[in-house]
C-alpha cells in the first residue's frame, strides 16, 4: 500500500494543511517510507486480542456540577490573534 | 558542587544566598548558551525576583527542602508571563496565561526557574533538531546532538547550566537526551505527574519527568513534581510518596532481567560492552540477574507510529489561528486561513506526523492501522507483566548508540525513529523508565543504561540508579573545558 500524489493531496485537505505541488512529491517519499515502517505490524496475528487505548483502566471522574474556575477571558484573550469586543474575529463563514 | 542536596544544604546553612545561585548559573548560560542553544527564554530579572522570594521566605523560616534551588523548564510547560513556545514558530509569540501543574508545584516548592529550554516541536524528534528555534548542540561534541525531545533540558544539565530540569517523554523524550549527555532521567508511570498545562502531543503517552546528573537528584524532584491533580483527568488518586525513601537500600538480592532483544542486532559494540560492564558492578553490589524476553517489542516503534500521530492529528487540530499562536496574514476564507496558519507555524516532521496520523484514522483504514496497533499495545504491555512474574528491574541500553551528527539522520525520518527503538515500549505500557550515565565511548560520547521497573517501582528504579552512583562517577563528570 503506497500513496499517490493525490492521496498526498487529500490528506493535507483533511489535516488542514496547505501543501503545495513541489512539496507533495517529498512528503509522498516520506509518508511511504513510514508507512513502510508501520506496515511490519500486519505480519502479526492478533485476533482475539483486545485493543488497549490507554496504559491504566482508568475511568472518568465526575466531579460536583459547580463553578470551579474564574472569569479570565480577558488573559485568555490577550494572546488571541484578532478579537473584539471579547469575541474571537474570523472570516465570515456565512452569507 | 551541583548535586540538589549539596545546593540544598548550602542555602539552608546561609553559606550561599538563592539569588547568588541564581546570578551563578545565569552567567553559566550567559557563557555557554551562545554555543549550546539550550535555551529559548531567559528573563535574568524574573529569575532573580524568584531567587529574591526564596530568599525571603528561607529568612522566615518557611522554606522547604529545595527552596532557592533554581531550575530550568522544557518550553513545553506553560509558565505564566514566561514565553511558552514548545519549540514551534506557532507558538513563537506565545505569552502563557496560566501555570502547568508542574510549575506550580516548582512554584510551591520555591524553585526559581532559570529559563524555558529547546525542545524539538512540540516534542517530535529525537535530535532536538525540529526545533523552530535551532538545534541544541550536546555539550560533549558541539557538531553532534543533544538528543530529544528534551535536549535543551538535557544540555543545561550536562554543561550545568542548571542544576536539574524538567523534561517530558512520549517514547523516549527523557530517557534517550540523558543517555546522549551523560545525565539521569527519569520518565515516571503513567499518572504519576499531572499534564495539567504540558502542551500535549500524545496524551496516552505523555508524561513529564525530572531530568538531573544524579538520581539522588531526580528522586527529589520527583518528590517535588508528582502527585494528584484534578485538573488532569487521566491523573492518579494516589497516597504521596517519598521517591528518595529507597536510595540507601543494599541491592542484595534484586533480580535484574536482561531481555535478549535488547541485546541484539543493531547495538553498538561500545554500548553492549558498557552496559554489562555496569551489570557486573550490580552483581558485585549483590543483584541476580535473570534472563527475561520481550518478544514483541520489535514492533514497538510501528505501533507507536500508529498512535502517537493519530493522537497528535486531533491534538494539535486546535492550532487554527483563531484562538493564540500564529495567524497567516493574508487568506481567502475560513479553510484558507486555517490552512496557511498551519502550513506556516508548523515545521516539516510536526505536518508529517499530523499527516500520518490523519490517515491511519480516515474512513477505510482505521482497522488496519489505528486498532491493530492498539492490539500490539496490549501485546507489548502483556511481554512486560510476564517479565516482571521473573524480575524486579528490566535493565538494557537507552539507545542503540551514542550521540550522532547534526544532520546526520534528518533526511531520514525513519532511520530517526529507530533512535527510541529501546524506550518506545515503556511508553506504550505506561511503566516507569530511567536512563542513567554508565561509561564512555571510544570517542568520548557518555553512554546510557536503561532500568524499566513495574508500576510505580520508580523509588525501586531510583535505588539501583542511586546505589550504582555510589560506587561509579559517570554522572559526576564533565565535558572538557566546563568544570
Amino acid at each position: 500500500m503506497s500513496l499517490s500524489i493525490d492521496d498526498v493531496a487529500r490528506i493535507a485537505k483533511l489535516a488542514r494543511i496547505r501543501v503545495d505541488a513541489d512539496e507533495a512529491s517529498a512528503y509522498q517519499a516520506q509518508l511511504n517510507g513510514i508507512l513502510g515502517l508501520i506496515e511490519q505490524m500486519q505480519a502479526v496475528d492478533t485476533a482475539g486480542i483486545e485493543p488497549m487505548s490507554h496504559a491504566r483502566d482508568v475511568h472518568q471522574r465526575l466531579r460536583a456540577d459547580e463553578v470551579s474556575e474564574p472569569d479570565r477571558r480577558a488573559a485568555f484573550q490577550a494572546v488571541a490573534p484578532m478579537v473584539e469586543d471579547g469575541l474571537y474575529l474570523v472570516p465570515k463563514v456565512i452569507e | 558542587m551541583t548535586t540538589l542536596t549539596e545546593l540544598a544544604a548550602l542555602l539552608a546553612t546561609g553559606k550561599t544566598s538563592s539569588v547568588e545561585l541564581c546570578q551563578d548559573y545565569l552567567a553559566r548560560i550567559a557563557a555557554w548558551n551562545p554555543t549550546l542553544n539550550a535555551f529559548i527564554t531567559v528573563d535574568a530579572e524574573r529569575t532573580l525576583s524568584e531567587a529574591r522570594a526564596a530568599d525571603a521566605l528561607r529568612a522566615q523560616g518557611r522554606g522547604g527542602a529545595l527552596t532557592g534551588v533554581p531550575i530550568a523548564h522544557k518550553d513545553i510547560f506553560c509558565a505564566e508571563g514566561w514565553r511558552t513556545t514548545c519549540g514551534s514558530r506557532m507558538l513563537a509569540n506565545f505569552t502563557a496565561p496560566y501555570d502547568a501543574s508542574v510549575i506550580e508545584r516548582c512554584k510551591a516548592a520555591g524553585m526559581p526557574c532559570l529559563g524555558k529550554t529547546n525542545m524539538d516541536e512540540f516534542a517530535m524528534g529525537s535530535s532536538n533538531e525540529t526545533s523552530f528555534f535551532g538545534p541544541v548542540r550536546n555539550p560533549w561534541d558541539v557538531e553532534r546532538v543533544p538528543g530529544g525531545s528534551s535536549g535543551g533540558s538535557a544540555a543545561a544539565v550536562a554543561a550545568r547550566m542548571a542544576p536539574a530540569a524538567t523534561g517530558t517523554d512520549t517514547g523516549g523524550s527523557i530517557r534517550q537526551p540523558a543517555a546522549l549527555t551523560g545525565i539521569t532521567g527519569l520518565k515516571p508511570s503513567y499518572g504519576v505527574v499531572s499534564r495539567y498545562g504540558m502542551i500535549a502531543f500524545a496524551s496516552s503517552l505523555d508524561q513529564g519527568g525530572p531530568m538531573a546528573p544524579g538520581a539522588e537528584d531526580c528522586a527529589l524532584l520527583l518528590n517535588v513534581m508528582a502527585g494528584f491533580d484534578a485538573r488532569d483527568s487521566t491523573s492518579l488518586e494516589r497516597a504521596p510518596e517519598d521517591y528518595t525513601r529507597d536510595l540507601a537500600r543494599p541491592l542484595t538480592g534484586v533480580r535484574i532481567g536482561l531481555p535478549r532483544e535488547f541485546f541484539g542486532a543493531g547495538l553498538s559494540a561500545d554500548t553492549a560492552r558498557a552496559v554489562l560492564a555496569a551489570v557486573e558492578e550490580l552483581r558485585r553490589q549483590g543483584a541476580e540477574t535473570v534472563d527475561v524476553s520481550l518478544p514483541n517489542s520489535g514492533l514497538s516503534v510501528a505501533a507507536y507510529y500508529v498512535l502517537a500521530p493519530a493522537e497528535a492529528s486531533s491534538n494539535l487540530s486546535r492550532y487554527d489561528g483563531v484562538r493564540y499562536g500564529h495567524r497567516a496574514a493574508e487568506y481567502r476564507d475560513l479553510t484558507d486561513l486555517y490552512e496557511r496558519t498551519r502550513a506556516e507555524g508548523f515545521g516539516t516532521e510536526v505536518k508529517r506526523r499530523i499527516m500520518i496520523g490523519t490517515y491511519v484514522l480516515s474512513h477505510g483504514y482505521y482497522d488496519a492501522y489505528y486498532l491493530q496497533a492498539q492490539k500490539l499495545r496490549r501485546l507489548i504491555a502483556r511481554d512486560f507483566e510476564q517479565a516482571f512474574r521473573q524480575c524486579d528491574v528490566i535493565l538494557g541500553p537507552t539507545a542503540p548508540a551514542t550521540a550522532f551528527r547534526l544532520g546526520e539522520k534528518t533526511a531520514d525520518p525513519v532511520a530517526m525513529y529507530l533512535s527510541d527503538i529501546y524506550t518506545i515500549a515503556v511508553n506504550l505500557a505506561g511503566l516507569p523508565g530511567l536512563s542513567l550515565p554508565c561509561g564512555f565511548d571510544t570517542a568520548g560520547l557518555p553512554i546510557g543504561l536503561q532500568l524499566i521497573g513495574d508500576y510505580f517501582t520508580e523509588a525501586r528504579l531510583l535505588n539501583v540508579a542511586h546505589q550504582y552512583q555510589c560506587i561509579t562517577d559517570w554522572h559526576r563528570r564533565l565535558p572538557a573545558g566546563m568544570s
